[in-house]
């Protein structure tokens, strides 16, 4: 993976901006809904219009806490807003109000895994703010068109202490914010439509350096893919730069995921100053004991938890038991599958296995699955009691997919039954011996390979139906004779 | 407080305010005096008093997560000096930061 020395060593930290998926705004009742027309959902405090004062949204505050104990962070009470100034179209007031001395939540920390092995990643912050507008740089007669719908869309920007160390960490991360955002239902967590976004502070140093080389931030990369590559090119491009002689700028740089290239953006006559300041029109925010309490008593189990117990109520392996539980409604549908296959091991194969591979041919989610947990289920039982082979479970699964057919009428209708009749065995095995003399003389001769040959022919003979551990012991007692 | 002429520019512009090179010394030395009242500040001390964002001792109200605006766009792009295609309308920029 690494293609630049051993004597270097990458200093990460990300910031994470998330959109809380609240039905109103931070702090005003206009709608969030995405993609209506522009400034259908921009109301007069999204606007600034003067007068108009800002309402907190109390469903961000319990948001924020459920995020800060997913975190095992601390919750700030009193939490307070800040005014950070700048001036750009797509924000109308002049000004964000973000949050600056006194975020809502501080101090956490989140493990992650990674090929080698577990790492703890503190979590400096994470506060709320609101979002900008969009400006739309078409052609409009050489201006710019301004949509305003998303201003005051509630975020949440988690800031990571620069503890990671290599794209594969930085994405593993960035995973694990994306799965516990998702557990939470704080998010829907949509990289690719914005929900999620990941700016990147990279610097280089010399392994051995205490002092941390200049960094620059890379920012709004919108997959999880083109986080590891944009590090991943400006860890190799700070090395070659200084390597060369050249000196780090610090400065703001864009990816382009089609050269995959960072480019930095126009830099600014003056470095940016925020002069951020308290914000006088919102009081200081107590967050009650009970408040808390209320809200943490309505936490999910976690994907941690999940897995835990994927591992021990139903002996899962720790790879597939994090592979299940890393998406609720992956771990959900498993759940529901297992409840009716009563075989969990089975369960999670044909979920991992057949089941994904038909969703990513036809990029579908989970949810859209066009054979429902309840049918796969009912699938996986039928191989469990022997009515069916696995491989015939294969056919009857795309059947289901393309028919939306029950399980039980399509074995009916087609006979697939598995033949588990010794003597209707004994008899298409006696069929595939006669017709084979050659192979047999061989077999008997001491090649043994030719065992499988035989196991092959009466598969086929059965159309696959026969009993794979009744053709092998039958087989085996008809061939030594 | 001394201020120099590169500061008191950078002031300026990022509050979008066009100063004349010429009234540069007088706005220098009223910049000045602000900032020597707001030092007197420092002469207080602190160190038992704990940061205050607000003046008032109350806690934010809040509001149930609700949609209670309707769509008032004819009206409010009424405001604006150039709409297009439901759009607000301004001068070129590119390069932006959120």
């Amino acid at each position: 993976m690494k293609n630049y020395s051993e004597d270097w060593e990458a200093v990460i930290g990300l910031e994470i901006h998330v959109q809380l998926s609240t039905k109103s705004k931070l702090f005003s009742g206009a709608s969030t809904d995405f993609g209506a027309l522009p400034n259908t959902q921009a109301c007069n405090i999204d606007l600034a219009m003067p007068g108009v004062l800002p309402v907190l949204n109390e469903e961000v505050l319990k948001m924020a806490v459920k995020l800060g104990k997913a975190l095992n962070a601390e919750i700030n009470s009193p939490t307070s807003f800040a005014r950070k100034n700048y001036f750009y179209p797509d924000s109308p007031k002049g000004y964000q109000i973000s949050q600056m001395d006194k975020p809502i939540v501080e101090n956490g920390y989140l493990d992650i895994e990674t090929e080698n092995g577990g790492k703890r990643i503190g979590v400096t912050r994470a506060h709320l703010e609101e979002d900008a507008g969009k400006s739309l740089h078409d052609d409009f007669e050489g201006q710019s068109g301004i949509d305003l719908n998303r201003a005051g869309t509630p975020l949440l920007e988690i800031v990571s202490e620069p503890e990671i160390n290599t794209p594969e960490e930085a994405v593993a991360y960035l995973k694990s914010i994306h799965s516990i955002i998702r557990y939470l239902e704080i998010s829907d967590g949509n990289m690719a439509e914005g929900s999620m976004r990941c700016d990147a502070n990279v610097s280089v140093r010399k392994i051995g350096e205490e002092k941390l080389g200049t960094r620059t931030e890379t920012k709004n990369v919108n997959s999880f893919r083109f986080v590891e590559k944009a590090i991943q090119y400006e860890i190799e491009r700070q090395i070659h730069e200084i390597e060369s002689g050249n000196k780090i700028t610090q400065e703001t740089r864009l990816y382009d995921s089609q050269a995959n290239t960072t480019r930095p953006m126009r830099s600014k006559e003056f470095a940016n100053d925020y002069r951020y300041f308290p914000e006088p029109d919102l009081l200081p925010v107590n967050l009650e004991k009970e408040f808390i309490e209320e809200v943490l008593a309505t936490m999910p189990e976690m994907p941690t938890e999940k897995k835990e117990r994927f591992v021990s109520e139903f002996s899962l392996s720790q790879y597939d038991a994090d592979l299940l539980a890393a998406d609720k409604d992956i771990a959900e549908f498993f759940e529901q599958v297992t409840k009716v296959s009563n075989s969990p091991k089975l369960s999670a194969n044909w979920i991992m296995g057949e089941l994904s591979a038909e969703l990513n041919n036809e990029n579908l989610n989970i949810k859209e699955s066009k054979v429902s947990s309840n049918k796969l289920g009912q699938l996986i039982s039928r191989i469990e009691d022997g009515t069916i082979s696995g491989k015939i479970a294969k056919d009857i699964f795309e059947k289901i997919w393309t028919t939306g057919k029950e399980v039980d009428d399509i074995i009916k209708e087609e006979g697939l039954e598995q033949v588990t009749d010794d003597k209707e065995i004994e008899s298409m095995i006696d069929e595939v011996i006669k017709n084979n003399p050659q192979q047999l003389e061989q077999y008997r001769s001491g090649k043994d390979r030719l065992f499988g040959f035989f196991v092959g022919q009466v598969m086929k003979a059965s159309q696959g139906k026969a009993n794979p551990k009744q053709v092998n012991d039958i087989l085996k007692s008809k061939l030594e004779k | 407080m001394a201020l120099s002429d590169q500061e008191l520019k950078e002031i300026a512009y990022l509050a979008r305010i066009s100063v004349k090179e010429e009234s540069l010394p007088s706005l220098k030395k009223e910049l000045e005096d602000i900032l020597d009242l707001f030092k007197q500040l420092d002469e207080a001390n602190t160190s038992e008093v704990n940061a205050m964002s607000h003046p008032l001792d109350l806690s934010q109200p809040t509001r149930k997560d609700e949609v209670t605006e309707e769509d008032l766009r004819d009206e409010l792009l009424k405001n604006a000096p150039s709409v297009k295609s439901g759009l607000f309308l301004v001068p070129k920029v590119i390069d932006g930061e959120n």
